[in-house]
């Protein structure tokens, strides 16, 4: 079978793809207009440059991949969409990345609020020490939301859209820490999703899980790009041709080549790229 | 030799080591509790009463220690006699027995008599009949006397003095209250007098008891607290007299400066201490490691401040109660004083020893504690999950407060126990900042606002410092510095358990986490 269609294809898939397959490219994506635009960003941490002159764009509704060895600053530049950078010390940025219209780094941003448009999922499942429920209404607890049925409603549709409603439902009350690797990232998805942001920023999701698991994960990504916009760090090569509309190659802090996932995966120009993606090296 | 070698490079010999080791700290452990339990239980325990004849007359008492040539007995009647323990060399002593009529009567004075009932009286008269048999008649309605009286006395008497004590303090900022300062005195005096009615009615029933060596003493049977024929006594009844000897000790006030009565007071005030110190120790101890631990720059400065801190655990305790002494109580609680007590100056408020003065002292000595296990508990929160909470959109106040202070809750209790073991089992600096050997009233009471910080109070340490070594009757004070030290551990335990419990259901809760 062939994954990814359409866009207006909402069956989930039954099982999981296996081989390396090469998405279909809808029409949709192609004409959607960017919504993230990284322009000539260079980050260093101290003295060491980690990222050179990066100017990316992500269209709206679709999937974007980075890919690379590691150490090549696909994270970093992930984490410079939502400037969870700033966190750490002695980190500085050069150039612009701009939401929408919005720069992120102007200094009248609001970083607390642009956190709440960017959602993200991290390598390692990190629910919170808390009930399944507080868990996914935490997002909008910080917000100071306190109206039961609109957290009601927000658990539910969270985890719904993660999938995991069916499986949880009958024990929200008990704590997410009690859930399998795999039920514990989509509560962290779902716990993203709950404040509606507009872009999912996921970072290597499925690294830590098994098969089953990690098929179950590329499913719901590709039922979310309905409704958000995804920028997805892998270190598997399959999972970015499986999931993404396009990808970016990097290699040493470098953008080496971007473009619709198909063509990069099938007709490379930089033979670098080729090279990584056909096992030669990385 | 072989198997030698072999028994040691395995590192079997290091296991059987430190088994060994952790088995005789845990037999020092029981050793010691059991000894204090032994000791302390088996006092109340009502023993064999035992005649027999020594060279200077007659003695009845029970038998209380014995070494090789000599025995020592507990023969009471120290009014009469002068001391309660007696070492008869075994050679003097004649044939022993136990009879059936002799009685350990336990009374409000001087100590328990021990002896013979030969009469009860009213006014003087001899009552007819059996003497225990009327006594037995005759005592509830005593009982109940006594307790009455001890009401009026405590509560109407006692309300009523410090109403008046209140007016006087309020006739010095303005006159033209003598109406209302003449009706509580008129009242003052009406429940004076019928407590002295009371009284001398108790006083009109007696009974007169006579020892082993055939003096009598006439005594008001109200003042007889308990009375144990322990010869006559079968399995069951001795149980009843033990059972209400050690309620009357874990729930009384105590008496005869100390050596008798109970240690509710001590108890209540050693809980109570730990409780507000606990209070005051936990949010002094948690926001300093927050701030070190969460905003302070990592630094030289934060490393000295590190070491600064666990050497302060180190400080010999006394040092803080001097300093309790002279900073709260001096400076701060005078400045109280001046500015909220001054009508009532010279007579201190909170400008002496107290409670609170007490509490924040053993803070101070428990807060480096707390810090260290709360900083531990504060760096074991894994790092996913403060970015979790800030890629969400949370401040970093709101992390801490909703993510990272909840993850080291566990951690921060066991601060908080290791902190409790600590002051509770402190007496050094209490007694310089508001421990006192009997404390009139208890810190928290029915009389408003009912939580009295700035009062004196008792304790349990305190307690068996000031029986055992302070006490003109050190060996019948012997057994209660033993049930003391007892009371004081099991009051350390259960405040441990609690906060163990605690912790563990914060733990059930989180899913077992990390911690």
């Amino acid at each position: 079978m062939q994954a990814g269609d359409t866009m207006t294809d909402v069956e989930p898939r039954q099982g999981a793809p296996r081989k390396t397959e090469v998405p279909l490219t809808d029409t949709a994506v192609l004409s959607a207009k960017p919504l993230l635009h990284i322009e000539d960003v260079s980050l260093f941490y101290g003295p060491k440059q980690a990222l050179f002159n990066i100017d990316l764009e992500v269209r709206e509704h679709s999937v974007m991949s980075l890919i690379g060895p590691s150490g090549c600053g696909k994270s970093t530049l992930l984490r410079c969409i939502n400037r969870m950078n700033d966190l750490i010390p002695n980190v500085r940025i050069q150039g612009s990345v701009k939401v929408g219209d919005d720069d992120i780094y102007d200094p009248a941003v609001d970083v607390i609020n642009l956190r709440k448009r960017m959602g993200m999922v991290f390598q390692k499942s990190n629910p919170f020490p808390k009930s399944i429920y507080e868990n996914v209404a935490y997002g909008l607890r910080i917000q100071g939301v306190k109206d039961r049925a609109v957290l009601d409603e927000a658990v539910e549709r969270s985890l719904i859209a993660s999938g995991l409603w069916d499986e949880v439902k009958d024990r929200l009350k008990e704590s997410g820490l009690g859930l399998s690797g795999g039920q514990q990232q989509r509560l962290c998805i779902a716990r993203a999703m709950a404040v509606r942001p507009e872009v999912l920023l996921m970072d290597e999701p499925c690294s830590a899980l098994d098969p089953l698991a990690t098929s179950r994960i590329e499913e719901l990504i590709f039922e979310l790009k309905r409704d958000y916009t995804i920028v997805i760090v892998t270190h598997n090569m399959q999972q970015a041709a499986r999931v993404s509309d396009f990808t970016a190659f990097f290699w040493m802090g470098k953008l080496i080549e971007t473009g619709l996932t198909e063509m990069l995966f099938t007709n490379p120009r930089v033979r670098m790229t080729e090279d990584y993606i056909s096992g030669r090296f990385g | 030799m072989m198997n030698v070698r072999e028994w040691w490079r395995r590192g079997s010999a290091l296991i059987w080591f430190s088994g060994a080791t952790l088995g005789f700290s845990l037999l020092m452990i029981l050793g010691l509790v059991g000894y204090i339990g032994a000791k302390g239980l088996g006092f109340f325990w009502p023993g064999a009463i035992v005649a027999s004849t020594t060279a200077q007359g007659p003695i009845l008492g029970e038998i209380t220690g014995q070494e090789a040539d000599k025995i020592q007995f507990h023969v009471g009647n120290r009014d009469l006699f002068g001391q309660d323990y007696r070492w008869v060399p075994r050679a003097e002593l004649g044939p022993l027995s136990t009879p059936a009529d002799a009685v350990v009567v336990e009374r409000l004075e001087y100590g328990p008599f021990i002896g013979r009932i030969r009469s009860l009286e009213k006014d003087g008269q001899v009552l007819p009949g059996d003497p225990m048999e009327t006594l037995r008649r005759l005592r509830p309605a005593a009982l109940a006397m006594s307790r009455h009286i001890r009401d009026l006395d405590k509560v109407e008497i006692g309300g009523l003095n410090r109403k008046m004590e209140d007016l006087r303090l309020e006739m010095k900022a303005r006159p033209g209250l003598e109406a209302r300062m003449a009706a509580l005195k008129a009242r003052y005096d009406a429940a004076e007098a019928r407590l002295e009615v009371l009284r001398a009615q108790a006083a009109s029933v007696t009974v007169t008891l006579e020892a082993a060596d055939g003096q009598t003493k006439t005594l008001p049977l109200a003042s007889v607290v308990r009375l144990v024929p322990s010869n006559a006594l079968g399995v069951a009844g001795k149980m009843g007299a033990y059972l209400s000897r050690l309620w009357e000790f874990v729930a009384d006030d105590p008496r005869e400066s100390n050596t008798e009565g109970g240690i509710f007071p001590a108890i209540f005030g050693t809980v109570m201490m730990v409780l507000l110190m606990s209070v005051l120790v936990v949010p002094l101890g948690v926001l300093a490691a927050l701030y070190m631990r969460e905003y302070a720059r990592q630094g030289l400065l934060l490393r000295t401040l590190r070491i600064a801190v666990n050497n302060l655990a180190g400080v010999p305790s006394i040092v803080f109660g001097v300093f309790g002494l002279g900073f709260f109580v001096y400076f701060v609680g005078g400045g109280i004083d001046r500015l909220f007590f001054a009508e009532k100056l010279p007579a201190p408020t909170f400008g002496t020893g107290g409670i609170l003065w007490a509490a924040l002292t053993l803070a101070l000595l428990t807060v480096p504690v707390v810090i260290v296990a709360t900083e531990e508990a504060l760096a074991a929160v894994p790092r996913s999950q403060r970015e979790a909470s800030l890629a969400l959109g949370a401040t970093r106040w709101q992390t801490l407060w909703n993510v990272v202070i909840p993850g080291a809750m566990p951690g921060i209790l066991t601060g908080l126990i290791l902190a409790m073991a600590r002051g509770a089992g402190e007496v050094a600096p209490l007694m310089l900042t508001g421990v006192v050997k009997l404390a009139p009233s208890m810190p928290l009471d029915g009389t408003f606002p009912f939580l009295h910080l700035d009062r004196k109070f008792m304790h349990l340490g305190f307690h068996i410092y000031d029986v055992g070594f302070q006490s003109p009757n050190s060996e019948a004070a012997k057994p209660m510095v033993f049930m003391t030290a007892l009371l004081l551990l099991l009051v350390v335990v259960v405040l441990n358990l609690f906060a163990l419990r605690l912790r563990s259901r914060l733990r059930a809760r989180m899913g077992g986490g990390a911690f």
